[in-house]
């Protein structure tokens, strides 16, 4: 008996380390059920403002499920998935699923990039051959990543952790295994949102193989702005202009988290984000940017079919809604929020090198003062002028071209040789 | 024109009548709800659990009966009326003591008139609970714009202020020209206001929820071992069980359509008010030990009335009103008018903060009556119904 468990134990252990090729087939009868409920929706009465002031509005809502149950098309993407190279392994005891796709050139540096919340893989679809095939997209071959996108415990079609932990530390903990697992010794992290959390934990674990990581969401405000800003008070002397914006840009995003205290308190409660595909999408539309709650981009986007230039889409937004819902991950995802017992914005000691973009429609643009502060070892520092909280997926040229300067000096450097 | 006037001021009886086909649509409803996996711990720290809404969703589709609730309901007088645009539904049952004290009782959230129900024998007709004649009341029950069975504002600034001065017209036209008030919860802001706007009729009232606590609390004393307990439990509400009140403050259409589209989400919505009730409630339905008149029955009577009417969206929205009319009046720097008549105060031992009676009296300083119970919560009405009303005639007794 104890012989036979033994060799249990020692199979499952390979097993788990083990890749194993993931691709995604819904059921029918799932996407039927999906539609049925849609269309049984039972709607409250119109919001009784004429702006958004008290969540998403009836008339967007309603008119992106009508979409929804009627033109939408899950197995579009479906494909489109399944033509990237998708794998499962376990990993500190919970399966992880993610996308790899190497690149034609066998020297490209290898890249882990991590979305957020209420984000997926599916945010980050139009980077991937961005960054693996540059030439095919203005860059050079110098240019070239090998690309890993994994979905976050309790996302998407990673495992829903059983047992509580799974914080961005352990996450950025996984991610190094996966790397090493995958045989890439040399890499850097990317994250944006929550993406942004795993990273800069990473930065500070500094696993020996991670060089650098690259932020759309840096942690950069100095202890004494951050508290401050967290109690709502006024911003400490001696600020410059840039750096005055920027607090009162964070004072703007503390008064939009109800949805991340709620979450972060009580995400157990949100049985209807399981249960209402509509109760799912309100909930997942009504994140902000710097431009709006629920975010400008996403508002945009629902009224935006196609784009020749890779903006965001309604069949998109449409995407990552109805896989959060077909894996009913929306409250497993949404107990990261309870996981995390650590700071927000603020600088959080990270000393290997780091790269910052700061987009004109993330919570704040961090000021290049506050980057050289937080970061030590900063290594790139751009504004660029499109694109906002979800900027992988509102603007994939330029987010490519972002992660591209961003690693340019440490290839220059040779170190990856 | 005056026609429309005449008709608008009518007072005209109602009964409840619940479609079958909506109770058929509710069952069926429960019955595919898809739920996520289990919490993470063994608590309610990540919030409603898993079993607890197991249960209470299986109790609902097969032991509960809908049609009880009803007959109850019916079985006492209720009208509505319209008042500043809006219909108002109320019980209003009279005493047989011709000079019963007039009593208009406010509920809270996630409350309705479900919660006060079980008063109405002791308030109304004291002699057959326990009392003397000298303390009945005629008492008036309204339901709160948004809420129950009053109909749903389409218009913004139903605070709890214009509430409380619908309630003076309430009991204008009802005839009373001399009355009391009471409320818990959002009843308590009404109430406060009404006290505060000085309304005409209004003698006295009784709070069992010290809402100025939200203004004002980080000035309230912390010396005493109550009051530093006081000031602890109120920080851990803002700290940890404020995220529901969060949420309805400033998003209540979001989370409108999970709890107008799904049962089970309006259910662990409502239940996930204060840690106290949760698990009594939890009890009720997880070990089958409901304490006082939290019962199943109960419980689910009043989740049932949330979904039949469809008010979850406009019940929430009551709050976002408020915390407009509440930063609004801190953002103007000068102080709540003085309350100029007499106010009562119970603090209940399960109450989300027990207050003590040094901060009841920094907030009205004349206190006219204190006590300190030894049961109930925050529901105090309706899971002390007994107790509760003994405290109201106790409250009172100076103004009669």
């Amino acid at each position: 008996m104890a012989v036979s468990t033994s060799n249990e134990s020692t199979t499952a252990v390979v097993e788990g380390a083990a890749i194993r090729p993931f691709r995604i087939e819904v059921p029918q009868e799932e996407l039927d059920e999906l539609r049925r409920r849609l269309q049984a929706t039972r709607w409250p009465e119109r919001e009784t403002v004429a702006d958004q002031s008290q969540g998403v509005p009836l008339g967007m809502i309603q008119k992106l499920a009508r979409y929804w149950m009627t033109d939408y098309d899950w197995r579009t993407v479906e494909a489109q998935l399944n033509a990237l190279p998708q794998f499962i392994t376990e990993i500190d005891g919970l399966n992880i699923h993610f996308i790899h796709v190497r690149s034609q050139h066998e020297d490209a540096l290898p890249l882990i990039v991590n979305h957020g919340w209420p984000g997926s893989i599916i945010e980050q679809l139009k980077i991937i051959h961005r960054l693996t095939d540059p030439t095919a997209h203005g860059a050079n071959a110098a240019d070239a990543f090998h690309v890993v996108v994994p979905s976050m415990p309790g996302y998407g079609f990673s495992g829903k952790p059983a047992t509580t932990g799974w914080g961005p530390e352990r996450m950025g903990r996984a991610w190094d295994e996966l790397m090493q697992r995958l045989g890439y010794t040399r890499y850097v992290a990317q994250g944006g949102d929550w993406g942004a959390f795993v990273v800069d934990q990473m930065g500070l674990q500094a696993p020996e193989g991670l060089l650098a990581i690259h932020t759309n969401m840096p942690a950069t405000v100095p202890a004494d702005v951050d508290k401050a800003s967290l109690a709502g008070e006024p911003p400490p002397s001696g600020l410059s202009a840039e750096e005055r914006r920027a607090y009162e840009q964070l004072l703007r995003t503390y008064e939009q988290v109800e949805y991340a205290r709620m979450m972060a308190s009580r995400p157990q409660t949100l049985y209807g984000i399981a249960d209402s595909p509509v109760g799912l999408a309100a909930w997942l539309l009504d994140h902000n940017d710097a431009d709006g709650q629920p975010a400008a981009a996403v508002v945009a986007a629902l009224d935006r079919t196609t784009s020749d230039t890779g903006e965001l889409t309604r069949d998109e937004v449409l995407d990552n809604i109805t896989l959060y819902w077909l894996t009913n991950t929306g409250v497993s995802a949404s107990r990261l929020y309870w996981e995390y017992k650590g700071g927000f914005f603020n600088a959080k000691g990270v000393s290997i090198p780091v790269a910052v973009t700061v987009f004109p429609g993330e919570q704040y643009q961090a000021p290049r003062s506050w980057a050289e502060q937080a970061y030590s070892n900063l290594i790139y520092f751009n504004e660029v002028d499109q694109g906002g909280h979800f900027a992988a997926w509102e603007q994939p040229e330029l987010f490519a071209r972002e992660i591209r300067a961003a690693f340019t000096s440490l290839r220059e450097k040779g170190r990856l040789s | 024109m005056s026609t429309t006037v005449e008709t608008a001021t009518e007072i005209r009886t109602f009964d409840i009548e619940f479609p079958q086909e909506k109770i058929d649509d509710l069952r069926r409803r429960i019955a595919a709800t898809r739920l996520p996996s289990k919490e993470l711990v063994e608590d309610r720290s990540q919030g409603v659990q898993l079993a607890t809404i197991q249960k209470l969703a299986r109790y609902w589709t097969t032991e509960y009966d809908f049609s009880r609730v009803e007959a109850q309901l019916n079985a006492l007088p209720q009208f509505t009326t319209e008042i500043d645009g809006v219909d108002i539904h109320f019980i209003h049952v009279r005493s047989q003591h011709e000079d019963a004290l007039p009593l208009i009782m406010t509920h809270g959230w996630p409350g309705s008139v479900i919660e006060l129900l079980e008063t109405v024998g002791p308030l109304t007709d004291p002699t057959a609970h326990g009392g003397t004649r000298d303390d009945a009341f005629h008492l008036v029950l309204p339901s709160l714009p948004g809420y129950g069975f009053s109909s749903e504002p389409a218009e913004l600034g139903w605070d709890a202020a214009r509430t409380g001065r619908a309630w003076a017209e309430l009991m204008r036209r009802l005839g009373y020209t001399r009355y009391v008030a009471q409320g818990g919860d959002v009843g308590a802001l009404v109430t406060d206001l009404m006290g505060r706007q000085a309304v005409e009729g209004l003698v006295g009232y009784h709070l069992n929820l010290l809402t100025a606590v939200l203004a004002i609390g980080d000035h309230l004393p912390k010396e005493s071992e109550e009051e530093r307990a006081a000031a602890a439990a109120v920080a851990t509400f803002r700290e940890d069980g404020f995220g529901y009140f969060l949420e309805m403050a400033t998003r209540p259409q979001t989370i409108g359509y999970a709890l107008l589209d799904s049962p089970v989400a309006l259910a662990a919505w409502m239940l996930d008010h204060d840690t106290d009730s949760y698990y009594k409630i939890t009890r009720a339905f997880v070990d089958g030990e409901p304490v006082g008149n939290l019962t199943r029955d109960t419980i689910v009577d009043n989740i049932t009335l949330y979904w039949l009417t469809g008010t979850a969206a406009s019940a929430a929205r009551s709050y976002w009103e408020d915390a407009r009319a509440l930063a609004a009046a801190l953002a103007s720097g000068q102080p709540p008018p003085a309350v100029t008549v007499p106010v009562g105060f119970t603090t209940f031992p399960g109450e989300i903060w027990a207050s003590p009676r040094s901060w009841v009296e920094a907030v009205y300083p004349g206190l006219a009556y204190f006590n300190e119970v030894d049961k109930g919560g925050h529901f105090a009405a309706w899971e002390e119904p007994q107790l509760f009303s003994e405290e109201v005639r106790a409250a009172f007794k100076a103004l009669r």
